[in-house]
């Protein structure tokens, strides 16, 4: 394209080009050690003692030392056993993810392949309250369960997932491009129960975006505060980050007693499954971030 | 085709389960939310349970008292107004940086002329801090920034975390490094979109890489800037974690670290009414915001066919 220009003009712009390239390497650089040092800290951090003054890069040799406090029974007095708040952040993130994808897809299908009345109304409804956040309704929610001795049980943070209008949303997208119609009727033709041809035929068809969907339900129910710290107070029903919450405000109100050693060990077990996660399916969960959004 | 009829009925037994449990656990709450903010309802703390609810509380309802909630959070010294205000300016603090970065990577990635290496790994990179549980991250923060913490200590002590503008800013740079990845792997999508034919055109006509990316690709990714941009307010209003785990209940230094949402934790077992209110405006704005967000999607015509009503 660029033939009618002449030589020292391409050499020049050769030369502009690779300058331009060197900035844009120095900034991904940059921007690299920002997004990981806090991750290195947190875990040199956590090979340290009580109390941390300045920096380090190297790691001390406290490691095991404060693994061993975090299932001292010093810990267990102040925040409960460690295991049983670690197994129930398994367990309601486990519960919510496996409810979340197959009841929205579950959704999604009577959209896609039914055609009834309601259908348009519900659509639209269902993505008109997509963006609502669910800290809104949060106080009539917390007093209702109060109300119904609820607020110390798994319920309101597992069950609540078989409604995620924004799993439903990334669903039928998905349908629309990966579900042909006539897989549906070949299945009716051959005798197979509505219900029957959803979990036999569909499902595997949606696998990809079922797997996508579950890491992100996964995550950010296991990073989830605000609703978890609203609900439990029992201390065998804690979840991790509520748990954090509790090691910080401890550290606020008694500094003297703070131990940054036991804090930064909590948490690097807190991001563990997530970062484990997260190196083996960096693919699935970078290529399924612009999915659900708007195409340019 | 009579038989397609027939199983109209299975569309609506598959979405019983949707229905169900939406109406119990968000469209009665939300109901429920609308009816306490028109009453004087709160609650006192018994001396039986200090943290919460339970056998020791006094509930004091004395019934309707029409929008005077709405007043008294609207007030210029409103729990509302002020924590609506530290709100914005947080997600402000974080979104200017996070934007522009991301503008500058996304063109970066998708410069044909640039042909950047190892995309793959620095998007992995960047994206890692967003599914990090952003409350360790800000516990972290804290305690790098908290008085000698390592960063204090380096910066020679000036204790960032007391000054109102140092704890804006950590929180800022937090909810930066969160979203930075995110925003950037959304703008790609979009501008890789873009027909490539125009940016060659813009070559051949000697056009700098500032003037493409002025004139080819900013009005070409409007709609997903506008997305991004409305989408992250929603998700700005609903900020919590990470001003929390900071500023603690009180959202110290002066409070400017109290957002909307930490105020209905806050005012859970005592101002039920008055935080009842601030959680219905927070409900209308994020509910008109929603809505431009579908009008976004839809001009982009993603809301799908389901729109219509399907032929077969």
């Amino acid at each position: 394209m660029a033939r009618i220009e002449g030589i020292a003009g391409e050499n020049e712009d050769q030369m502009k080009l690779k300058i331009r390239q060197g900035i844009a390497y120095v900034v991904l650089v940059i921007l690299m050690f920002v997004s990981l040092l806090p991750f290195y800290l947190l875990l040199i951090n956590a090979t340290r003692g009580k109390v941390q003054p300045g920096i380090k890069f190297i790691p001390e040799s406290l490691f095991f030392k404060n693994i061993g406090k975090i299932f001292s029974e010093d810990y267990r007095a102040n925040y409960g056993n460690f295991l049983k708040s670690f197994c129930n952040s398994i367990f309601v993130s486990a519960v919510s993810t496996v409810l979340c994808v197959y009841f929205s897809a579950l959704t999604a299908y009577a959209i896609h392949v039914y055609d009834f009345r309601l259908k348009k109304s519900v659509h639209t409804f269902i993505l008109l309250v997509m963006m609502v956040p669910t800290q809104a309704s949060a106080i009539g929610l917390y007093r209702m369960l109060v109300s119904m001795n609820l607020t110390n049980s798994f319920i309101p943070l597992t069950i609540p997932a078989i409604a995620a209008p924004a799993t439903y949303f990334f669903m039928i997208q998905y349908m629309a491009s990966a579900l042909p119609l006539e897989i549906v009727e070949a299945a009716r033709m051959d005798g197979c129960g509505e219900y029957k041809t959803f979990n036999i035929i569909v499902l595997p068809i949606l696998k990809p975006a079922l797997a996508v969907q579950a890491i992100f339900v996964f995550v950010s129910n296991w990073n989830n505060l605000f609703l978890p710290q609203m609900l439990l107070d029992d201390a065998n029903k804690k979840t991790i980050p509520v748990v954090l919450q509790l090691i910080k405000a401890n550290i606020d109100s008694n500094p003297m007693t703070a131990d940054a050693g036991l804090m930064n060990m909590f948490m690097v077990l807190a991001i563990l499954p997530v970062v484990v996660i997260y190196l083996l399916l960096s693919k699935n969960i970078v290529g399924g971030v612009s999915l659900g959004a708007v195409k340019g | 085709m009579r038989k397609t009829i027939s199983y109209a009925k299975w569309g609506y037994i598959f979405l019983i389960p949707f229905v169900v449990i939406y109406t119990i656990f968000a469209l009665i709450p939300l109901l429920e939310t609308f009816g306490f903010s028109f009453l004087d309802y709160t609650v006192s703390q018994g001396a039986v349970s200090s943290i919460r609810g339970g056998g020791g509380d006094t509930i004091v309802n004395n019934g309707f008292c029409g929008l005077s909630n709405y007043i008294k959070v609207m007030k210029s010294d409103g729990i509302f107004n002020i924590s609506f205000r530290s709100t914005v300016v947080l997600w402000l603090v974080g979104f200017i940086p996070q934007i522009v970065v991301s503008l500058l990577l996304a063109s970066w990635f998708t410069d044909i002329r640039l042909k950047l290496k190892a995309q793959g790994f620095f998007k992995t990179v960047m994206y890692m801090p967003n599914v990090i549980m952003a409350s360790a991250l800000s516990v972290l923060f804290f305690s790098l920034f908290t008085k000698s913490g390592a960063i204090d200590d380096l910066l020679g002590g000036p204790d960032l975390l007391k000054n109102e503008w140092g704890a804006r800013g950590v929180v800022g740079f937090i909810n930066f490094l969160m979203w930075y990845g995110n925003t950037t792997i959304l703008l790609m999508a979009a501008m890789m979109g873009i027909d490539t034919s125009l940016y060659e055109a813009a070559q051949i006509d000697g056009a700098n890489p500032s003037q493409v990316f002025w004139q080819i690709t900013m009005p070409l990714i409007k709609p997903i800037l506008a997305y991004v941009l409305v989408t992250s307010m929603i998700g700005g209003l609903q900020m919590y974690d990470v001003p929390y785990l900071i500023g603690g209940t009180q959202g110290n230094p002066n409070g400017v670290l109290k957002t909307l949402v930490s105020q209905i934790q806050l005012g859970k077992n005592s101002s039920v009414g008055a935080v009842s209110a601030l959680s219905i405006i927070v409900f209308i704005v994020s509910a008109i915001l929603g809505f431009i967000t579908l009008k976004i999607m839809d001009d982009q015509s993603i809301k799908t066919r389901y729109g219509k009503k399907k032929k077969k």
